[in-house]
């Protein structure tokens, strides 16, 4: 059987952003059927479970579960929906895309989750840089209004709805769910100890449900043709619907890619509707397969790999953000962990000790072992630093992706690490040239 | 860490909002339900009036919002979009993550600070541009990539970067 795309079926289309050539494609559909009286919010939330669809921002937890999770009294406390768009996990580009390209289909999704959730109002944070987006999304919005979609009243259902598009300022711990709550909040972005979750008290004291661009999409596209349909799609019923994959690094045709759930790791890097290959004829030394909080994989555990998040786990990795970072042979490992020490050592939030120390820590050992000054002990001590990082020392799982990477290429490269710190250079050539590119 | 950046440099003289950007912010604080949540987009809107936030406008966007000013300084230094300096008429953003590097970033970098004279977080004497280093800006599958303001270039090599710098008045 051959894949339609759904995510990305308009993407292609002239003037694809605006409300016109959507409903012409049948957008708004699903948002009319669902406010036209057979629905109940609470039938609206049980099709979403019953399609198995799992959170696309990182963690994968069942959507439907989640939303389950607000109080069925919310002793007079509004709902609030907010849809993450801060889309920072370095490797990551596909909601950039399905906003630039794509915004009402997000909105339709926005509009019918915050019906189930009965949610008066929504935000949309989205990250600071994504200015183009933004606009978009805010023209987008205006149309939404103008067509009766949001606003007092929706198609005379009785139902009204807001959403605002809010901008971030440049923080990658803003795509936390309570980092980004302290942050809508007019916060420094720093993430809150749970429990409580934001589902009893999030956003302004109130039950606050936060889901992925992504995932608000795929709700559009359930209520349009049914949870039984979108369930058929993907590897198993636990990893259901079509998903798209940010494919980066050393292949040749880079880029977001639409398949099902579960699609094959050697599918998305060799095929012909995919990366295509390596670039010029190399191998594959590593790939990082969920963004940098992603443990990397060898070549070897990419034979056979489903691209989903059961197949990635039993990997010890994980899906993240299906941000699938391809390095080929020519790559120093020490040097590419440096840079994701560097990222990590970048963002942190600065709250907790272990994170706020350690990550600048693992950078600067790191850094020495790559330009040659590492210690025969230094090895041991970035693995003993990231254990003191680990298992729930810190208030988010930062810490966790921080060290994720280290552990992982320590693991998986020991001899190369080995290397550097007896030869005092790398074991391959060292860092990436610019005239890669030129 | 995030907020690296601890201080927020004066400009010497009041600061005033024009009356469109004081509409805009009204306009703003309808959408939220308190006028904290409105910091982060007024602070947009000081940033979109000067160019930068000093130490005067962080005061006067604090008043407005009825907030401490140390409040409002907290969260300048904490998001790294926030001008707290004057910065130059182009604000060159180099991605240096992961794929980015993976592409040679670093080379680009190299190149445009031999090219303008200037370090990281430097701003040429003429004002022209400010160069500074950006983690994932969501290009990676047309890595190097980079922005100017807020446009995106990508992906870059050496020679585009040479053209767009002499394209830029
Ligand atoms: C450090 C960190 C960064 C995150 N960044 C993002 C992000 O940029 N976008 C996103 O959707 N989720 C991000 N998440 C996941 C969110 O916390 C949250 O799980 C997600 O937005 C929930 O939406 P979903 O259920 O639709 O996936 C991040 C999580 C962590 C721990
Ligand atoms: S683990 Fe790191 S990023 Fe998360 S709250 Fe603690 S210091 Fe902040
Ligand atoms: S790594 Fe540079 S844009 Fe993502």
């Amino acid at each position: 059987m051959t894949f339609e795309p759904v995510l990305t079926a308009r993407i292609g289309r002239d003037r694809s952003q605006s409300i016109d050539t959507y409903v012409a494609d049948g957008g708004y559909e699903a948002l009319r059927k669902v406010l036209g009286g057979d629905w109940t919010p609470e039938a609206v939330t049980e099709e979403v479970k019953k399609s198995g669809l799992r959170g696309r921002g990182g963690a994968g937890f069942p959507t439907g579960v989640k939303w389950g999770f607000v109080p069925k009294d919310t002793k007079g406390k509004p709902v609030y929906l907010l849809c993450n768009a801060d889309e920072s996990e370095p490797g990551t580009f596909k909601d950039r895309l399905l906003m630039e390209k794509d915004p009402h289909q997000m909105i339709e999704g926005q509009i019918i989750s915050a019906y189930a959730l009965k949610s008066r109002t929504s935000y949309v944070y989205i990250r600071g840089e994504f200015f183009h987006g933004a606009r978009v999304l805010d023209r987008a919005i205006a149309e939404a209004y103008e067509k009766g979609f949001l606003g007092e009243n929706i198609l005379g259902s009785g139902f009204s709805h807001d959403i605002t598009v809010h901008r971030g300022a440049g923080a990658y711990i803003c795509g936390e769910e309570t980092g980004l709550i302290e942050s809508l909040e007019g916060k420094r972005g720093q993430p809150r100890i749970k429990p409580p979750f934001p589902a009893v008290f999030g956003v302004f004291g109130a039950p606050t449900i936060v889901n992925n661009v992504e995932t608000l999409c795929c709700v559009t596209h359930v209520m349009k043709r049914g949870a039984e349909w979108f369930a058929k799609i993907g590897r198993n019923e636990k990893n259901t619907g079509p998903k798209l994959y940010c494919l980066s690094g050393h292949v040749n045709r880079p880029g977001v890619y639409e398949a099902p759930m579960g699609l094959p790791m050697k599918d998305l890097l060799f095929g012909d509707a995919f990366g295509r290959g390596m670039k010029d004829g190399r191998t594959v030394k590593a790939v990082i397969p969920g963004g940098a909080s992603a443990a990397m994989l060898t070549a070897e555990e990419i034979e056979d790999c489903p691209l989903d998040f059961d197949g990635l786990a039993a990997k010890k990795s994980m899906l993240g953000s299906a941000a699938i970072i391809v390095m080929n042979e020519d790559t120093c490992i020490v040097d590419a962990a440096r840079n994701l020490a560097k990222f990590f050592s970048h963002e942190s939030c600065g709250q907790c000790t272990p994170c706020r120390e350690g990550t600048p820590w693992l950078h600067r050992v790191l850094d020495r072992i790559e330009s040659g000054e590492g210690r025969a002990e230094d090895v041991d001590l970035l693995e003993k630093i990231s254990n003191q990082m680990a298992n729930g020392m810190t208030i988010c799982v930062f810490a966790d992706a921080a060290i994720a990477p280290v552990l992982s290429s320590i693991g998986k490269f020991r001899d190369e690490y080995r290397y550097h710190v007896e030869n005092r250079r790398c074991l391959v050539g060292s860092r990436a040239s610019v005239e890669a590119t030129a | 860490m995030t907020g690296r950046r601890y201080s927020v440099a004066p400009a010497g003289r009041p600061a005033e909002f024009p009356p469109a950007a004081l509409e805009r912010i009204e306009k703003i604080l309808a959408r939220y339900p308190t006028k904290q949540a409105a910091l982060l987009p007024v602070l947009w809107v000081a940033q979109e009036t000067w160019g930068w936030i000093s130490r005067e406008a962080a005061e006067e966007v604090a008043r407005i919002l009825d907030l401490p000013a140390a409040h409002v300084a907290g969260v300048l230094t904490f998001y790294t979009m926030y001008n707290l300096e004057p910065v130059g008429r182009h604000l060159l953003q180099f991605c240096t993550s992961i794929s980015c590097h993976l592409a040679g970033a670093e080379g680009l970098v190299e190149h445009c600070r031999n090219r303008l004279g200037i370090d990281l977080g430097g701003t040429t004497p003429d004002g022209k541009f400010t160069m500074v280093e950006v983690e994932c800006i969501a290009g990676c599958d047309r890595a190097p990539s980079m922005m100017v303001n807020d446009a995106y270039h990508e992906p870059m090599d050496l020679a585009s970067l040479d053209a767009l710098l002499g394209s830029l008045p």
